[in-house]
C-alpha cells in the first residue's frame, strides 16, 4: 500500500474537522478526494504530509508512519498545499533550485530545466514568481510536488485557477503521472474526476461517505436509470406506467420524454418491446448518465 | 540547513535588506564615534574604542529585529512555513538555517568598523600604544551579542504571523535581556542576591565582561545557552501547530 490511513481523527477544540476514516491506496491510483468547503480534505492531507499530527489514528506512507518517520515521508511526498504558497521574489528557476536542494538532491539542474519544460514554463522561466498569472504559479507549484521524484503526490486543488487549455494540459500531465505514482487530490470540479480518477473518496462533516470507482459510484445512486426516448407519433404520458419497474415519467415535448427506471435488468429492452405492442415508431433512445454532481449532493446533503 | 541558509542569505543581499542594514550600522557608528563632537573618540581624549562597543549595541537592538522580523512571521503569513515544514527537514534546521543568515549579515556589518581599530593605532601616543586584547575581546562580545539578539527576534518573529507585531516584541525582548535586567539589578528591592541574578540574567553584564579582554567560561556559556534557549523556544512556538 501506498497510503495507509486507519481511523485518522482531527480535532480542533469541539470541532471533528476529520472523523475516524479509513482507508488505503494501492501504487499507481489516481484517488480523486471530494467533499464540501470545510469537509475535511485539506485536513487530512495536511495529516498524511506531516504537517500537523493526528489527534488519533494512523497515516502512513509507502510503509512509515507520519509521527514516527516523519522525514522517510516527507522524502517520498509530493505536496502542493491549499493556496499554493510561493515566495514571490524568487525567480522560478531559483525556486526550483531551493527546492531541490531542501530534498538533498544532487545534480538537480537538468532536472530543474526538464520540469519546467514538462510544466510548460519554459517562455517564463526568466521571470520571478510574483510576476506569474495565476495558471502559472499554479504550474510552479506543481513543479515543485514533482521535482524530487516522489513515489506519492497529494495535490491539494491542482487545478484552480487554469483556464480551460492550461486545464487540459495539467490533468494530461497528472493523468501521466499516475500511470508510475500514487496521486491523492483534491477538487470541486466534477468533469476533473471522472476524467482522471481511478476511484474517488467523498467525504462530508470528517466521514467519508463514498469509497467507490466513477461508474460504481454513479450506478450506487439512488437515481436509477434515465432514459430519453422519442417517438414519431405522440403517446400519451400513463401509459409508460405500465412497464412494471417505471418511477416517473416527465414529457420534454410532444414526442420527447424522460423516463426514471428503478426496476432490473435494462429498460431500453422494455421500451423496445412497448413500441412494438403499441405499435409507436422509435425514433431515439438513449441512456441519460447519472450525474455525479446530483450523486455528491445526495451523499453530502 | 544549508539550502535555507543560503535562500535566506540570497534574499538580505538580493533586496536591499541586507545592504540597508549594513549601511545603518557603518552610518550610524561612525557618526556617533568620529563626526558628532559629544560622543566621539576623538574629543574623548582616549586612544579607545569603548565608545564604539558601548554604542554599537544599541544600534543592533533596532537593526537586529529589523532584518530577522520577517524569517517567520512572513513565512507563516503567506503559507510557505507549510511547504517548508513538509521537506525532510526538521524544524531545528529550519531555525539553524535562519539564525545563521541572519548572524552572517550581522557578522558583516561588524567586520568594517576594524578599520576603526588601526585609526585609533595610528592616533594612539605613541603610536599602536592601544589595549589590543581588549578590543579583540569586545569584538567577540560584540558578535555574541549580536547572536543572542538574532536568537531572540527569531523567537518574536515565530510568535506571531504580522510583522510589525514581531519586530515591536523582538526590540521589547532584546531591550530587557540587553538592559532591563541591568535596570532591575540596580533598583533599591533588589538587593542581595536578587541583584546578583538580575546582573546573571543580563546581556549587558556578560558583554562588559568578555569587553575587558578576558574571555570567562561562564560568559561564553552564558550567551551560548541564551542562543540555545531563544532556538528550544522558537522551536516550541513552530511545533506548536502540531497541539
Amino acid at each position: 500500500m501506498s497510503i495507509s490511513v486507519q481511523q485518522l481523527s482531527k480535532v480542533y477544540g469541539e470541532q471533528h474537522a476529520v472523523d475516524h476514516i479509513t482507508f488505503d491506496v494501492p501504487a499507481g491510483q489516481i484517488v480523486g478526494f471530494l467533499g464540501p468547503n470545510g469537509a475535511g480534505k485539506s485536513t487530512t492531507m495536511k495529516m498524511l504530509t506531516c504537517f500537523i499530527p493526528p489527534t488519533s489514528g494512523k497515516a502512513s506512507v509507502c510503509g512509515f508512519d507520519s509521527m514516527e518517520q516523519p522525514l522517510q515521508v516527507k522524502r517520498r511526498v509530493g505536496y502542493l498545499p491549499e493556496h499554493n504558497p510561493l515566495y514571490p521574489d524568487m525567480y522560478i528557476k531559483e525556486y526550483l533550485e531551493f527546492a531541490a536542494r531542501m530534498h538533498a538532491m544532487k545534480n538537480f539542474g537538468p532536472r530543474v530545466d526538464e520540469m519546467i519544460d514538462v510544466t510548460g514554463l519554459g517562455p517564463e522561466r526568466k521571470k520571478k514568481i510574483g510576476q506569474l498569472s495565476k495558471g502559472y504559479r499554479q504550474r510552479v507549484g506543481l513543479a515543485q510536488a514533482m521535482l524530487h521524484d516522489p513515489e506519492v503526490l497529494i495535490l491539494d486543488e491542482p487545478t484552480s485557477g487554469l483556464d480551460p487549455n492550461q486545464l487540459l494540459e495539467i490533468r494530461k500531465l497528472i493523468k501521466t503521472l499516475g500511470e508510475q505514482k500514487t496521486v491523492i487530490l483534491s477538487t470541486h470540479i466534477m468533469q476533473e474526476v471522472q476524467a482522471l480518477c481511478d476511484r474517488i473518496i467523498i467525504i462530508n462533516k470528517g466521514r467519508i461517505v463514498a469509497d467507490d470507482s466513477v461508474s460504481g459510484l454513479q450506478a450506487q445512486s439512488s437515481g436509477g436509470t434515465i432514459v430519453k426516448v422519442s417517438f414519431k407519433e405522440s403517446p400519451s404520458k400513463e401509459r409508460f406506467l405500465e412497464i412494471p419497474g417505471v418511477a416517473e415519467v416527465k414529457r420534454i415535448d410532444d414526442h420527447q420524454f424522460l423516463i426514471q427506471y428503478l426496476g432490473k435488468g435494462d429498460i431500453r429492452e422494455l421500451l423496445f418491446q412497448f413500441a412494438v405492442t403499441h405499435q409507436l415508431t422509435l425514433l431515439n433512445l438513449q441512456l441519460e448518465q447519472q450525474n455525479l454532481e446530483d450523486v455528491f449532493r445526495q451523499l453530502t446533503n | 540547513m544549508i539550502a535555507i541558509f543560503r535562500k535566506e542569505l540570497n534574499v538580505f543581499f538580493s533586496s536591499l535588506i541586507g545592504y540597508i542594514a549594513i549601511t545603518i550600522f557603518l552610518v550610524a557608528n561612525g557618526l556617533f564615534n568620529w563626526v558628532f563632537t559629544d560622543t566621539s573618540i576623538m574629543s574623548s581624549g582616549y586612544a579607545d574604542l569603548q565608545p564604539f562597543f558601548n554604542f554599537a549595541p544599541w544600534i543592533f537592538l533596532f537593526l537586529v529585529p529589523a532584518i530577522t522580523m520577517r524569517s517567520f512571521a512572513e513565512e507563516k503569513n503567506t503559507g510557505t512555513l507549510e511547504l517548508l515544514a513538509t521537506r525532510p527537514v526538521t524544524d531545528l534546521q529550519i531555525i539553524a538555517g535562519k539564525f545563521l543568515a541572519a548572524f552572517t549579515l550581522v557578522v558583516f556589518s561588524v567586520l568594517p568598523t576594524i578599520v576603526y581599530y588601526f585609526a585609533i593605532r595610528e592616533l594612539a601616543s605613541p603610536t599602536g600604544n592601544v589595549d589590543t586584547g581588549g578590543i579583540i575581546g569586545s569584538y567577540i562580545g560584540l558578535t555574541l551579542l549580536g547572536g543572542s539578539f538574532v536568537a531572540i527576534s527569531l523567537f518574536a518573529s515565530a510568535i506571531s504571523n504580522n510583522q510589525i507585531v514581531a519586530f515591536i516584541s523582538g526590540l521589547f525582548l532584546c531591550f530587557i535581556c540587553f538592559y532591563g535586567f541591568d535596570a532591575l539589578a540596580l533598583l533599591p528591592v533588589s538587593e542581595g542576591s536578587a541583584d546578583a541574578i538580575f546582573n546573571a540574567l543580563s546581556i549587558n553584564q556578560h558583554y562588559q565582561n568578555i569587553s575587558k579582554g578576558y574571555i570567562d567560561f561562564r560568559d561564553v556559556l552564558y550567551f551560548s545557552s541564551a542562543i540555545a534557549l531563544f532556538f528550544l523556544m522558537t522551536q516550541t512556538t513552530l511545533g506548536s501547530r502540531r497541539w
